[in-house]
C-alpha cells in the first residue's frame, strides 16, 4: 500500500505538469479554435530563459521565473499570436497546425544552436525535504508541484467563470460573432487566451525541469502527453485538463510499477485511444453541435 | 592563348576551389563520428571537447611527424543508421583514422564500414561483444564491460551484498552492462532480486525506484546513460530510498554528479577513467579541460582525449602515416605514460583491442567523486 500511495503522488506531481501544458490546448482552443503543437517547446523555452537569467545575468530564481514570464508573455503569447496565429489562422486550422509544427522545430534547433544540445541542470524552487507521511515517503516538491498545478487550474477557472473578462472569454469561445455583437473586444479575449498560455507553460517549465533536467528536446514527450491528456480530459473544459493530465501521470507510473515500465510510455495513447472510442468530448467535455 | 570557353571553366573551377574548407596539404585528416545530439550529446560533447583539447596540443607542438592535425567532427544524432552513414562518408574522404562513435550501438553498425576499408577506429562503446567480433581495426578508448564488471562485483562482494536489484538502460550499452553483471554475479553467489529495463531517454523514475525498492535486495545496480543515471538518482532521492546504490563509470562520473546534484551523494562504484584519480597526468589534464571549458571532464573526455594521443604516440613510433602498420602496433603493444604523457596512463592493448590499465572504485560525497581505492591492471604487460 506504500509503495502504491507514493507511485499515486509522484504520478499526480508529474500529471499536475502534464495538466498545465494541456490547459494550454484546451484554452488556444477555446479562444481561437488553435492546436498548437508547439506547446512542449513553449514549455521548454522558458526553462532556457529561466537558466540564462540565472547564470548569465546572475539573478536568484524567483527572479529569473518573473523575468523568464516576460519574456514569454512577449515571444509566446503576443509574438505567437501576431506573426503566426492572426496571418495563418483565416486560412483554416491545417495551415496553422503545421505552421506549430514548424515552430516546434524551429525552437528546438534555436535553443539548440544558442545552448548547445547538453543536458543541464535547473534548481528547484522548492526544498529537498522529505516528509513521512504514514509511512509513504512524500517530497515537499511533489506536494509543490501538485498543489500550485491544482491552484492555478481553480484560479484560471475562477477567473474565468466569476469576473468579466474571464465571462467574456468564455463568450468569445462559445460564440465569436455573438460576441461582438455583445461589444465584447474579440481580439483583445483572444490575447489574453495566448497571454495566459504563455504563462502556464513558463509555470510548467519551473516545476517540471528540475526532474526532467534542461533540454532543448524536453518538449517532445511533454507536448505529446499533455495533448493526450487534454483529449482525455475534455478538450473545451479546463477542468478537464486537469483530470486527464492527473489520470495521465498516476497510470503512467502504476503501469510502469504493477506491468512493466516498458508498457510505460504507452500508457497516454492507451487512455487516448479508450477515451476517443467511447467518448469522444473526453472525460469532461461536453459535445459542441455544428452546422455543416 | 585563352578562348572565353576555356576562361570560363577555368574560372569556375578556380571559384569552386575557393568555395572548398582549406586544407593544407600535410594537413593529417581525423574524422569524429561522433554523438552530438539526440540522447548521447552528453557523452559526445565531452568526447568531442576531449579531442579538440588534445587536437589543439598537438597541433600547437607541431603536430604528428610534423603535420598538423584536421579534425573533422560529424554528428551522428545518436541514431545507428546515421552513424553507419558517417562512417561510409568517412571512408569516402579518406581520413587516416576515425574516431568515435560513443554510443554501442552506433559503433556496433559502423565498424563493418571502417573495418572493410582497413581504416583504424577508436570507440568509446563499452559493450562487451563490440570487441568479439574479430574485428581488426578496432579500438577500445576504454575498459570492456567484461573486463570492469568483475571488478566492480568483487567490490559488492567485499561490501557484503548478497542480493541486488538491477536497472538498466534498454540499448546495446545497457543490456551489455546487465548481461556482464549478471553472469558475475552468478560466479558470486549474489542473487538477482529484481532485473528493470529502462528507456533511453526516459524522463520519470518513480516506477522504477518503486520497484527496486521493493525487490528486498540489499542494494541497487544502475546501469544507464548519463541522463538516465541522472533522473534516476533524483528519483530516488525524492522517494526517500536509502538502499546503497552502485554503478559502473557512469553513474558515479563527474557529468551525473553535476547533473543529479545533491541527489548523486552516496552513489558508490567502479570508474575506468576518472579526473580525480590519484594520477598527477590525469589532474593536470583535468584542470586544463576545465580551465578550456568551464566544466569537468568525465570519463568521455579522457577517452576523446587520450585516442588522439593514442594515434600520435604509435604513428611517431612508427614513423609514418601508415594505418595497417598502425593497427599492427596497437594490437598487443603496451603504451607508456612517461614516454607519451597525452596518454595519461599506462596502457596495453590485446589482439581483440581491448585495452587494460588500471582503474578506480569511487565514491560520490558532498558533490565531489572521492576514489577509495585505486585497482591494479588485470594483465600488466
Amino acid at each position: 500500500m506504500t509503495d502504491f500511495l507514493q507511485l499515486v503522488i509522484a504520478g499526480m506531481a508529474t500529471g499536475g505538469c502534464y495538466a498545465l501544458a494541456a490547459l494550454g490546448f484546451t484554452l488556444l482552443w477555446q479562444a481561437s479554435g488553435t492546436v498548437n503543437f508547439a506547446l512542449g517547446e513553449m514549455v521548454m523555452l522558458p526553462a532556457f530563459l529561466m537558466l540564462f537569467f540565472i547564470n548569465v545575468v546572475g539573478l536568484a530564481l524567483p527572479l529569473a521565473f518573473v523575468a523568464a514570464v516576460g519574456v514569454a508573455l512577449v515571444v509566446m503569447g503576443w509574438g505567437f499570436k501576431v506573426a503566426i496565429v492572426d496571418p495563418l489562422i483565416r486560412h483554416g486550422v491545417i495551415p496553422l497546425v503545421i505552421a506549430t509544427l514548424g515552430l516546434s522545430i524551429a525552437m528546438k534547433q534555436t535553443v539548440k544552436g544558442v545552448a548547445t544540445a547538453q543536458v543541464r541542470t535547473f534548481p528547484s524552487i522548492f526544498s529537498d525535504t522529505l516528509l513521512n507521511v504514514g509511512g509513504v515517503h512524500v517530497s515537499v516538491g511533489d506536494i509543490g508541484t501538485v498543489v500550485v498545478a491544482c491552484a492555478l487550474v481553480a484560479g484560471l477557472q475562477a477567473f474565468l467563470g466569476r469576473t468579466l473578462t474571464g465571462r467574456a472569454m468564455q463568450a468569445v469561445a462559445q460564440n465569436r460573432d455573438a460576441a461582438v455583437v455583445l461589444g465584447i473586444n474579440v481580439e483583445r479575449m483572444v490575447l489574453y487566451a495566448f497571454l495566459i498560455n504563455a504563462l502556464l507553460a513558463a509555470v510548467a517549465a519551473l516545476l517540471i525541469t528540475p526532474v526532467y533536467l534542461a533540454k532543448f528536446d524536453m518538449g517532445d514527450t511533454l507536448g505529446l502527453k499533455a495533448f493526450y491528456a487534454a483529449i482525455i480530459g475534455g478538450f473545451n473544459n479546463s477542468r478537464g485538463a486537469l483530470l486527464g493530465g492527473l489520470l495521465v501521470g498516476v497510470m503512467e507510473n502504476l503501469v510502469g510499477a504493477y506491468v512493466s515500465s516498458g508498457y510505460k510510455e504507452g500508457v497516454a495513447l492507451a487512455l487516448f485511444m479508450v477515451v476517443i472510442v467511447f467518448r469522444p468530448q473526453g472525460l469532461l467535455g461536453t459535445v459542441v453541435e455544428r452546422k455543416v | 592563348m585563352l578562348n572565353r570557353r576555356a576562361a570560363l571553366t577555368l574560372g569556375t573551377a578556380l571559384a569552386a576551389s575557393a568555395a572548398l574548407p582549406v586544407q593544407a596539404a600535410d594537413d593529417v585528416l581525423i574524422i569524429d563520428n561522433v554523438e552530438l545530439s539526440g540522447p548521447g550529446v552528453t557523452s559526445g560533447s565531452q568526447w568531442k571537447m576531449g579531442v579538440d583539447l588534445a587536437v589543439g596540443e598537438i597541433n600547437a607542438a607541431g603536430g604528428i611527424l610534423g603535420r598538423k592535425i584536421k579534425i573533422q567532427h560529424l554528428d551522428n544524432q545518436s541514431q545507428a543508421q546515421i552513424a553507419k552513414a558517417v562512417a561510409t562518408k568517412a571512408v569516402d574522404e579518406d581520413p587516416y583514422v576515425m574516431l568515435g562513435p560513443i554510443f554501442s550501438g552506433d559503433v556496433n553498425v559502423s565498424m563493418s564500414v571502417t573495418e572493410n576499408a582497413e581504416m583504424p577506429i577508436f570507440i568509446g562503446g563499452e559493450a562487451g561483444n563490440l570487441t568479439t567480433q574479430g574485428m581488426k581495426y578496432l579500438f577500445r578508448s576504454s575498459l570492456n564491460q567484461a573486463s570492469a564488471m568483475p571488478k566492480l562485483a568483487n567490490y559488492l562482494v567485499k561490501s557484503g551484498v548478497k542480493s541486488l536489484a538491477v536497472v538498466w538502460g534498454a540499448n546495446d550499452f545497457g543490456k551489455g552492462g546487465r548481461d556482464a553483471m549478471v553472469k558475475e554475479m552468478a560466479t558470486r553467489g549474489i542473487a538477482l532480486a529484481a532485473d528493470i529495463s529502462t528507456e533511453p531517454g526516459q524522463m520519470d523514475f518513480s516506477a522504477v525506484v518503486v520497484n527496486a525498492s521493493k525487490a528486498n535486495a540489499d542494494a541497487i545496480f544502475a546501469y544507464m546513460n548519463e541522463e538516465e543515471c541522472a533522473r534516476f538518482l533524483i528519483a530516488l532521492k525524492k522517494l526517500g530510498t536509502d538502499k546503497p546504490v552502485y554503478g559502473e563509470t557512469v553513474l558515479v562520473s563527474q557529468k551525473v554528479i553535476e547533473l543529479a546534484g545533491p541527489a548523486a551523494n552516496g552513489a558508490k562504484g567502479h570508474v575506468g577513467l576518472s579526473v580525480d584519480a590519484p594520477n598527477p597526468l590525469v589532474q593536470e589534464f583535468g584542470r586544463k579541460f576545465e580551465a578550456a571549458y568551464k566544466q569537468k571532464s568525465d570519463h568521455n573526455g579522457i577517452k576523446g582525449y587520450t585516442s588522439v594521443h593514442l594515434v600520435k604516440a604509435v604513428t611517431e613510433k612508427l614513423g609514418k602515416f601508415d594505418r595497417k602498420a598502425l593497427a599492427a602496433a596497437i594490437h598487443g603493444g603496451s603504451f607508456s605514460a612517461k614516454t607519451n604523457p597525452g596518454l595519461l596512463m599506462d596502457v596495453s592493448f590485446d589482439e581483440k583491442g581491448d585495452l587494460d590499465r588500471e582503474s578506480y572504485l569511487a565514491e560520490v560525497r558532498n558533490g565531489q567523486q572521492v576514489i577509495t581505492e585505486t585497482l591494479p591492471a588485470v594483465g600488466k604487460k
